[in-house]
């Protein structure tokens, strides 16, 4: 699905980062969006509706319509067509309105809250 | 982060011609912008601008985008990135949020320069993965490089839909049609000649029925409908389409100028509601400013002059009038009127005269 050739277009894709989707490992580039990058691997399907558990991709890509909430290193809601991938990081399909373990702590790492 | 006297809400277009023209008259600007890099939707423009030189026609989107920024850090004006305005308080206060901290920001003056988010149509299917938004294709494709699809099915004809069309072309994707609910192509005939000459059908009077699919878009069902926009029979016809892409408008972004109390107005012609400004941009509260999509639905070269005006009134509003900043404004204000003039900035037009009256 990558773009090799391009009349206008130059792309100098950055460093390759590998994550994890639902456990099995799957490669981007550096500065790739969660959703971008799991396009170029061929997955559309990002969530599963509240409801009816229809699949749902991305459909705005600027973090505004929450098509593509997913389960990041265990948070859940996470806009995945505008967050980064990191090394190593654990990105789940979200089921519904995910699932929030308060008890585990579960949440952003504290170096997030630092700059 | 430090919000310096004048804090640009969206590094898009407007707001950083907002901030260079302000920093002509001393105007300490930060900008900030909630995706990865400035720009707005400059970033994913690859086509070339028309009008003037003063308006860098000629050059293509994307290339505008980064000479305004090359220029923004020659000045020493700040852009904090991946920064959102998430709240505005009766005191002036803007909550800007980066990186799960939030910085209480206090500045003097304020633009709102927050753009449109896209519009959405409802057809069954239409939630399936594969339908997108023509900026999600664009985005996609011209700045992560890489294909939304294999086969698209482009609604609306708008200049959207007819520009992102022969960007999908570029990119090597099928374009299966152009399909248009109203009797006449939306875009400007040169941009329709372009993938018309291509092969792609640009067919009007037509709209989708629906998309379907196992998990993901494997086709889409369109139809020729009447003057009371209704399916004709007998007209249906199956596309086998892995993406269909909606370029159906844009809505202006305007929870800000909502908390902010400006007074707003629905104007159809702008795209829906937006906020009352003054010549030089200034909303119903004095030292809010707007400019760009979100105080109408345009182009990116007239969201660039709007900005413009915006910091100069800004300036003005913080620094008093001089003889050559009202040069300055006379000159923009001019341009700006020249480049809405054509045929198509009619709709425009009409809408910044529906609004100015609202006040009356």
């Amino acid at each position: 699905m990558r773009i090799e050739k391009h009349p206008i277009l130059d792309f100098k894709r950055g460093a390759r980062v590998r994550f994890f989707f639902e456990g099995r490992e799957v490669e981007g580039f550096e500065g790739e969006t969660i959703a971008a990058a799991l396009h170029a691997a061929g997955i559309k399907v990002l969530r599963h509706s509240v409801k009816l558990e229809r699949p749902r991709g991305f459909f705005c890509a600027v973090g505004k319509c929450s098509s593509c909430l997913m389960e990041v290193d265990g948070v859940p809601n996470v806009f995945s067509c505008t967050t980064p991938i990191r090394e190593g990081m654990q990105v789940r399909r979200q089921k519904g309105r995910g699932r929030l373990d308060l008890a585990a702590g579960s949440g952003p790492s504290p170096e997030a809250g630092e700059r | 982060m430090k919000a310096g006297e004048f804090l640009i809400i969206g590094g898009g277009p407007a707001g950083l011609m907002a901030a260079l023209a302000a920093s002509e008259f001393g105007v300490e600007s930060l900008i900030i912008d909630e995706n990865q890099a400035p720009g707005g939707q400059l970033v994913k423009q690859t086509h070339m601008f028309f009008g003037s030189k003063a308006e860098r026609a000629g050059t293509r989107g994307f290339e505008i985008g980064l000479e305004l920024q090359q220029e923004l850090s020659t000045r020493g004006i700040k852009i904090e990135t991946q920064a959102s305005a998430v709240g505005y308080y009766p005191d002036g206060t803007v909550a800007v949020m980066q990186n799960e901290r939030v910085w209480p920001l206090k500045p003097r003056a304020i633009l709102v320069a927050t753009g449109a988010s896209e519009n959405f149509v409802s057809f069954p299917g239409s939630d399936l993965p594969g339908v997108y938004g023509a900026g999600a294709v664009q985005t996609l494709m011209n700045v992560y490089g890489i294909r939304p699809g294999n086969q698209v099915l482009m609604v609306g004809s708008g200049n959207i839909g007819l520009i992102v069309s022969y960007q999908l072309m570029q990119a090597g994707v099928s374009v299966k049609a152009v399909i248009e609910g109203l009797p006449k192509i939306g875009g400007y005939l040169v941009h329709a000649s372009k993938i018309a000459r291509a092969g792609v059908p640009i067919l009007t009077r037509h709209t989708i029925l629906e998309a379907s699919g196992k998990d993901q878009v494997e086709r889409a069902v369109i139809a020729r409908i009447d003057e009371n926009w209704q399916p004709v029979s007998g007209s249906q016809s199956i596309l086998e389409v892995d993406t269909v892409c909606l370029a159906v408008g844009l809505s202006p972004l305007t929870e800000i100028l909502w908390q902010a109390g400006c007074q707003m107005y629905h104007v159809p012609e702008l795209g829906g509601q937006v906020a009352w400004h003054d010549e030089l941009m200034m909303t119903s509260v004095p030292g809010i400013f707007t400019a760009g999509d979100v105080t109408g639905i345009e182009e990116a070269s007239t969201a660039m002059l709007e900005g413009e005006l915006a910091g100069l009134g800004a300036a003005k509003y913080l620094k008093g009038e001089s003889k050559e900043l009202q040069c300055r404004i006379d000159d923009t204000a001019c341009r700006l009127a020249s480049l809405r003039a054509g045929p198509f900035g009619q709709k425009a037009r009409e809408g910044k005269c529906k609004l100015a009256e609202c006040r009356r």
